[in-house]
């Protein structure tokens, strides 16, 4: 489904990623941990072309194309989109217009106040986007537009950040859902407590500006809560073998 | 565009008279697509009233609800010899040259009254249309709504296709007795070459609401008005929302002032400007006079496009210690951020911008009634289509 091959990253000349190598199968949720500031979230800005994150070496081949040159439309299109983790206000634009946006874009007909309803969010579907929206709020107001946009490759950035223990559940429920057999998820997480709802099968940690780790999610957050990142970037110095993808 | 590069005395004060038309559908095809256009309904299904004036000439003035007055003002000035106690009352007549202009010779206006408890159950439809080349059409209109009642008024402005130059100036006044209210939606589509100049003022008393909107998308040479709500009874409030966008060329100063002269009153004035070449100059002002009053100021500016400007001046004046106003003011272009995140669920570049201009032209703020809502709607869509 994607593959990223020695990928260099620059946000206004300043080196954010040094030779990122990774991949994700078609139907594999992988998770991504790394300490604040370590390129996470650049990483999925750069997969979904936001024009700011600069990719000045490597390839990211989505669905066997490379797609570096690709605008973000272009890249939504093909199957690839995004949860933000600070999506911006859009005043007067109303929720159900931007879904109803969404749905014609994707050529699929929905029920929304139904799709709403479930997501806790019929009160919004007249209110402008995002104005004066929770975190958890705006984390659902984003769901209810992934699940209408329904992607092949879909790009978490913390989707548990902001969302109280009543509401995670929920959205846990949601991203399995939209994680059907054929979808790929990558999903960043700091705290790795969306792995208690969602069932990922992979996990990796970047550290360093470089992937540094990838094996079971459970077993990487696990280690990481126990000896912190610093460990991460060790094991992955001392065992290089073991992770191929590195 | 200053007010002596004008010269208002150039255009022609004289046509010829149009006929009445008792029945609107009989009206030319040509003229019925101008009255759509400003929202008129020539049907006037799901209208309480309708009035009319082409040129000089009203064409139309009817009431279809007991209760309701709309008849040619002149008409009016004629049957109610009190009527001569609102007539010059609200605007000062020695204003500027325009009401001066208006003193000493008007032609026609509208008279819309609610009598006393009359709640008006569809909107009433107002046009005042230019037909004639470098015509000046002057009107004056009062508007009267008696203690307890309700009006919802729509009134569009508009020119023949053919023309393309001319100048309007309209006096209006409002006068919004003991908790009654008015709503009042005004629509200004004019030509690349038309002078504009409204004077509005409206009075409201204890328990009234004064609620305007206004909302000019077409092009015009050059448009001036600074409508002024004064509450004078306890609990008067006023709302003023304008939906304004400048064409290259077009020249736009619009304010909107809120006099809050007695306790517990309420103001709220929001606009929204955009510009795609022209000048607009989004005026406010908020004069709070006394204790427990409440208001806010909002303008909103987009610059489409280099050429573009737009001039926010928000004022508040406060004159008394127990008071709340506030404001916020922000001019700039379409947010990149907002751009880009429309990108990421599949609307191309050019698609999100639209679809970010057309939101920021949101006429919810108008709270119109369903029946208004999409014809407005429609209008800001075709605006966008002819210019984007």
């Amino acid at each position: 489904m994607l593959s990223i091959e020695n990928l260099h990253v620059e946000i206004s000349g300043k080196k954010i990623l040094t030779g990122v190598n990774f991949s994700i199968e078609k139907g594999q949720t992988s998770v991504m941990f790394g300490q604040n500031g370590s390129g996470k979230t650049s990483l999925v800005m750069a997969i979904m072309g936001f024009p700011q994150y600069k990719i000045t070496k490597g390839k990211i081949i989505f669905k066997g194309k490379v797609i570096n040159k690709l605008s973000i439309d272009q890249r939504a299109r093909l199957g690839i989109s995004i949860l933000l983790q600070r999506p911006p206000t859009v005043r007067g634009v109303k929720m159900r217009q931007m879904v109803e946006l969404i749905s014609h874009i994707a050529k699929k007909k929905i029920d929304i106040e139904k799709m709403a309803d479930k997501l806790n969010m019929k009160d919004f579907l007249d209110r402008d986007l995002n104005l004066g929206f929770s975190g958890g709020e705006m984390k659902r107001s984003e769901f209810l537009q992934l699940t209408t946009q329904s992607p092949d490759l879909l790009l978490l950035d913390e989707p548990e950040s902001g969302v109280d223990l009543e509401n995670i559940v929920l959205i846990g429920e949601v991203i399995s859902k939209l994680l059907g057999k054929d979808k790929s998820a990558l999903i960043i997480t700091h705290t790795g407590h969306i792995l208690n709802y969602v069932n990922a099968n992979r996990g990796c940690v970047l550290s360093n500006k470089k992937i540094q780790c990838v094996g079971d999610p459970h077993d990487i957050l696990s280690r990481i809560r126990k000896h912190g990142y610093q460990e991460c970037v060790r094991c992955h110095r001392k065992k290089p073998e073991v992770i191929k993808e590195g | 565009m200053l007010d002596k590069e004008i010269k208002i005395h150039k255009f022609d004060r004289e046509t010829k008279e149009h006929s009445y038309q008792k029945d609107l559908s009989k009206i030319s095809v040509a003229d019925r697509k101008n009255l759509i256009e400003t929202g008129v309904d020539v049907s006037e299904k799901g209208r309480s009233g309708t009035f009319i004036q082409a040129d000089h000439s009203v064409i139309h003035a009817k009431s279809l609800q007991k209760g309701l007055e709309v008849m040619n003002i002149s008409d009016a000035l004629k049957k109610y010899d009190w009527l001569k106690k609102y007539w010059w009352n609200a605007v000062s007549k020695d204003g500027d040259e325009y009401t001066a202009l208006a003193k000493k010779d008007s032609r026609n206006g509208y008279f819309i009254r609610a009598l006393r408890g009359v709640k008006v159950s569809h909107p009433i439809q107002s046009c005042l249309f230019l037909k004639k080349e470098n015509l000046l059409q002057n009107v004056h209109n009062l508007i009267i709504a008696e203690e307890g009642s309700e009006l919802n008024i729509i009134t569009g402005c508009t020119t023949a296709s053919y023309v393309k130059k001319g100048a309007h100036v309209g006096i209006s006044e409002f006068y919004i007795k003991k908790n009654a209210t008015v709503k009042f939606t005004m629509i200004h589509n004019w030509a690349e070459e038309v002078v504009v100049r409204p004077r509005s003022k409206a009075v409201v008393e204890e328990g009234g609401m004064f609620l305007s909107n206004y909302i000019c998308l077409k092009p015009v040479k050059s448009l001036q008005m600074y409508p002024t709500a004064t509450l004078i009874g306890e609990g008067a409030t006023a709302r003023f929302n304008s939906i304004l966008y400048a064409h290259p060329n077009s020249h736009i100063d619009v304010g909107s002032r809120v006099i809050l002269s007695k306790p517990n009153t309420k103001a709220e004035i929001i606009s929204r400007a955009v510009t795609n070449g022209g000048t607009i100059i989004a005026r406010g002002h908020l004069k709070g006079e006394a204790p427990f009053v409440k208001a806010h100021l909002e303008c909103r500016g987009l610059i489409l496009s280099s050429g573009g400007v737009i001039h926010a001046i928000p004022e508040l004046e406060g004159k008394n210690k127990d008071l709340d106003m506030s404001h916020e003011a922000a001019v700039g272009k379409i947010a990149k951020e907002e751009i880009e995140y429309l990108m990421t669920r599949g609307l191309n570049s050019e698609e999100a911008q639209a679809v970010i201009v057309r939101g920021f032209m949101d006429t919810a703020i108008l709270g119109l009634p369903p029946e208004l809502q999409k014809g407005i709607d429609d209008l800001v869509k075709s605006c966008q289509e002819e210019t984007m």
